[in-house]
């Protein structure tokens, strides 16, 4: 039975004011008739010690001991007490939803709030992506908790929490691909079964038919399948493997204790991946639809310079950045706008003449239905790929900037349509991160890991990636390489649990 | 209390280097002095960024919104705020503050109790509650309070008739600590090179460090002087305002700085009643090796007798060949009034005051 947070803690519940409950039952009933689908929502009004508190936890009141909640809850605190930030609402992924409404906000506030959450839980409940997140994990958060607290009474906290720390510099080593990839396995992976090596060297025959049906030239066939299958079998893993994490619970020499911590963070880390896949998306939505309610309904005469006050400042761009709340809901508003004009198909991209193309409106009216299919199959990537348009980068005056080494800052790259598509879909593919993958478990036949940088023009850090290798090594128990390059020639870092160690221009391989 | 206060206490613990010496690596704070000039400042942070395998901070670049041609500087950081939900506001924070915040892990090493002009040194403040002491420091607030939370999950309570009543245990006190106030004499002389090899930004490096170090020690120790030099080939005795402010070109003697310092002190600050601090940045771009020499030998003759630190700073710069340093690590290999920095950058800055002021050496 999942317990509602504040309950958790001790708090005493707050339900919404009858003043806010009516509010909530008319945007639920509003955006609810527009065709968004939730779950129940649960809506708590916190102070804003527990809303930051809830937000160092990623959203969940019970969370594992670990000081980085503690870093987070410092930066929040500090910055609320600053008036530097403040949260206005949070919302989790989970069955029932659960959200967090900030006790002192304004009315308008809470109205405009509330319909964006309710856009979000639309979105977690129906976007492709998130289909195979647990949605009970409030429960599964505090299981993981009391399982890593037990650890640290019986181990302590130091080794405890070093360990976590080791496991947490791993952490983005998943393949945020992998739920979508219905494996009948849950962890068991594809090269734990055998490959079928059967003693098919001979056709079955009679002894003086047997020149005839099996003649050297086929057993010869056969014994080379045999041994390519053999060769494959030897080579671990049989193909590179992106999950480095489940790498290691597997092959790992690790303690009951290490592994389980080791599954806890990554089965955390899975869970939070879809929210990153889906940033620009989420948010967009969740602005479109509070936007969408707030103007189109909810608001009275009196509410609207508030409204319009917050609104402006959650979508406003700062001078040079990029906001991905409103970069999603001006695409969403743009998707809208262009499906209900009829803008799109072979016609409208033929057609060059910007007259007609400005005035262009079959009246096609298919706006909504196109948005809504867009929030159930596409992320971030896709989105943007198939959606960011010329005309749009154009308005929002979009550019792509990099770094200058020489004068150290960033410069204006360019204003060019294809060039900021590129730079975006980048930052965005693999979550920004670099793509790694296990290559050998067995390398130089002793025993050592070596895991792949798949370069794409832009190097690793070094000195993290010396920590990382060090704690990798710890996990491992030998000594660890990441193949990659640095500055264009090829290199290997390594470590061997004592020393870090960068062999630059390693294009050749020593095969032993 | 609530839960969240453990993970906070364990990381004030690993911040202030109690335990987990190994992440202080990776700790750093985030932008310590966002607009200079005024008072408005940013505010820091400390950070421990646990290490993955990612892509290096500059090299990645990124997408923009708003003014500018190709080949012109992109405003602010040009990076998104990923933030839910946050507002950005700027907010007007008191240096006084500001020190406070970047002090908790930082002292005076060796510092001790001389000169005539001490102050009493312990002052108790009331800033906790707790839930024993006289019913004279009964915090009647919190109590009540303490009471109505009670009450509500008791259910016993009734918003038409709120009678409130405490019991023992809903009883809280104030409770006070004992500040320790530094109460002893001490000078500080600041030496800055402001020769030509030093260019805008190590200038700027130097007095960011030296104006955290001179804030935060104003803040925490009173009866505190302060002496300025700036030197080139000649050095002279400046104020506040000036060495926040001169440019200055031309070559570089350090002994002459050295010696003003000297002089300084031996007029006008007798170790019996003074505890001495040097600081002095440069970036280490001396003249002459024999300059060198006069310089270690006024250190060893004169200055680090006397001195209860000598914390020498030097930044990286395109010209300097940073010799000096070299020099004062081999000439005093083990001497531990003798703190050396190197400050590459200004993100090292912070790490430098923590290797002058840090505790416990």
């Amino acid at each position: 039975m999942t317990v509602s947070p504040s309950l958790v803690h001790g708090w005493t519940r707050r339900r919404l004011p009858s003043e806010l409950e009516d509010a909530r039952a008319e945007i639920a009933e509003i955006t609810w008739n527009e065709g968004l689908r939730f779950c129940e929502t649960v809506f708590e009004m916190c102070s804003f010690d527990e809303i930051n508190m809830l937000a160092s936890y990623g959203g969940f009141p019970v969370r594992y001991p670990h000081w980085r909640f503690g870093m987070e809850y410092l930066r929040m605190k500090t910055g609320y007490e600053w008036g530097l930030q403040k949260i206005y609402e949070m919302v989790i992924n989970t069955d029932p939803a659960y959200a967090y409404l900030l006790d002192n906000n304004t009315v308008v506030d809470q109205k405009l709030v509330m319909a964006h959450v309710y856009g979000h839980v639309d979105f977690f409940q129906n976007n492709a992506w998130f289909k195979y997140t647990n949605r009970k994990m409030l429960d599964e958060m505090a299981n993981h908790a009391t399982r890593i607290r037990r650890y640290i009474d019986r181990f302590g906290l130091e080794t405890v929490e070093s360990f976590i720390d080791a496991c947490l510099s791993l952490e983005n080593l998943i393949d945020p691909m992998r739920p979508h990839m219905r494996q009948d396995d849950n962890g068991i992976g594809e090269d734990d079964h055998e490959t079928e090596t059967t003693e098919t060297l001979k056709l079955p025959s009679k002894s003086y038919m047997d020149r005839y049906i099996n003649p050297p030239e086929y057993l010869k066939e056969q014994r080379q399948i045999i041994e390519a299958a053999q060769r494959k079998k030897q080579h671990f893993p049989e193909s590179p493997r992106k999950d480095v994490l489940l790498f290691l619970l597997k092959h790992a020499p690790l303690n009951r204790w290490q592994t389980d911590v080791l599954s806890i963070i990554r089965e955390e880390a899975y869970y939070y991946a879809p929210q990153a896949q889906t940033k620009i998306m989420n948010e967009g939505w969740a602005c479109f639809w509070h936007s969408r309610t707030m103007t189109g309904h909810v608001l009275t005469d009196a509410d609207v310079v508030d409204y319009a006050d917050h609104h402006s400042g959650t979508v406003a761009m700062r001078p040079g950045q990029l906001n991905p709340y409103k970069i999603g809901l001006e695409l969403f508003r743009n998707i809208e706008e262009r499906w209900n004009k009829g803008r799109f198909g072979k016609d409208w991209l033929d057609c060059e003449d910007a007259a007609q193309r400005h005035d262009w409106d079959t009246g096609a009216g298919l706006g909504l239905e196109k948005v809504f299919q867009v929030r159930q199959t596409h992320n971030d990537i896709t989105f943007i790929d198939n959606f960011l348009t010329e005309d749009f980068c154009r308005d929002n005056g979009l550019f792509a900037y990099e770094y200058d080494k020489r004068s150290k800052q960033f410069l204006i790259d360019s204003r060019q349509f294809a060039v900021i598509k590129q730079k975006l879909l980048f930052m965005l593919s693999n979550r920004g991160e670099p793509r790694i993958m296990v290559t050998d478990g067995n390398h130089g036949n002793r025993g050592e890991l070596e895991l792949t940088h798949q370069h794409e023009g832009v190097d690793i850090q070094v000195d993290w990636a010396s920590g990382v290798l060090a704690n990798l090594s710890r996990i491992w128990g030998r000594p660890v390489h990441l193949v990659t390059a640095l500055e264009d020639t090829p290199a290997v870092l390594s470590h061997d649990g004592d020393e870090f160690k960068v062999q630059r221009n390693a294009g050749t391989k020593s095969k032993s | 209390m609530s839960i969240i206060d453990k993970d906070l206490d364990r990381f004030k613990e690993i911040v202030r280097g109690k335990v987990r010496r190994e992440l202080r690596k990776y700790m750093s704070s985030r932008e310590m002095l966002g607009r200079q000039g005024k008072k408005t400042v940013s505010i820091p942070i400390p950070d421990i960024q646990i290490p993955r395998l990612r892509y290096g901070k500059n090299e990645q670049g990124g997408v923009g919104q708003g003014e500018g041609d190709e080949g012109e500087p992109v405003d602010g950081e040009g990076q998104a705020s990923d933030k839910p939900g946050e507002h950005s506001l700027e907010a007007e924070v008191s240096l006084e503050e500001l020190a406070r915040i970047i002090g908790e892990e930082l002292e005076l090493p060796r510092i001790q109790p001389r000169g005539s002009r001490q102050v009493d040194s312990a002052k108790a403040r009331y800033t906790g509650i707790s839930l024993v002491g006289p019913e004279s420091l009964r915090h009647t607030r919190r109590t009540y309070k303490q009471a109505l939370k009670r009450q509500i999950a008791l259910g016993t309570y009734d918003p038409r008739r709120p009678v409130i009543i405490p019991i023992k245990e809903d009883r809280r006190y104030r409770s006070w600590k004992v500040a320790v106030e530094p109460s002893f004499a001490a000078v500080i002389i600041y030496m800055m090179d402001v020769s030509g090899s030093m260019g805008q930004k190590q200038k700027d490096i130097v007095r960011l460090e030296t104006f955290w170090i001179d804030t935060w020690l104003q803040h925490n120790y009173r009866n505190l002087e302060t002496r300025f030099i700036i030197h080139d080939a000649k050095a002279r005795e400046v104020d506040r305002d000036t060495f926040f402010r001169t440019r200055e070109s031309g070559g570089t003697l350090i002994s002459t700085a050295y010696g003003l310092a000297n002089q300084i002190v031996q007029a006008e600050y007798p170790v019996t009643d003074w505890n001495i601090y040097f600081f002095h940045f440069s970036d280490g771009d001396n003249w002459s090796g024999s300059d060198n020499n006069k310089c270690v030998d006024l250190l060893k003759k004169h200055m680090l007798p006397v001195a209860n630190m000598f914390g020498y700073g030097q930044v990286d710069s395109h010209y300097g060949s940073g010799r000096f340093l070299h020099v004062l690590k081999e000439n005093f290999p083990d001497d531990q009034r003798l703190i050396l920095s190197r400050i590459p950058n200004r993100e090292a800055i912070m790490d430098s005051i923590r290797e002058f002021l840090g505790k416990g050496r």
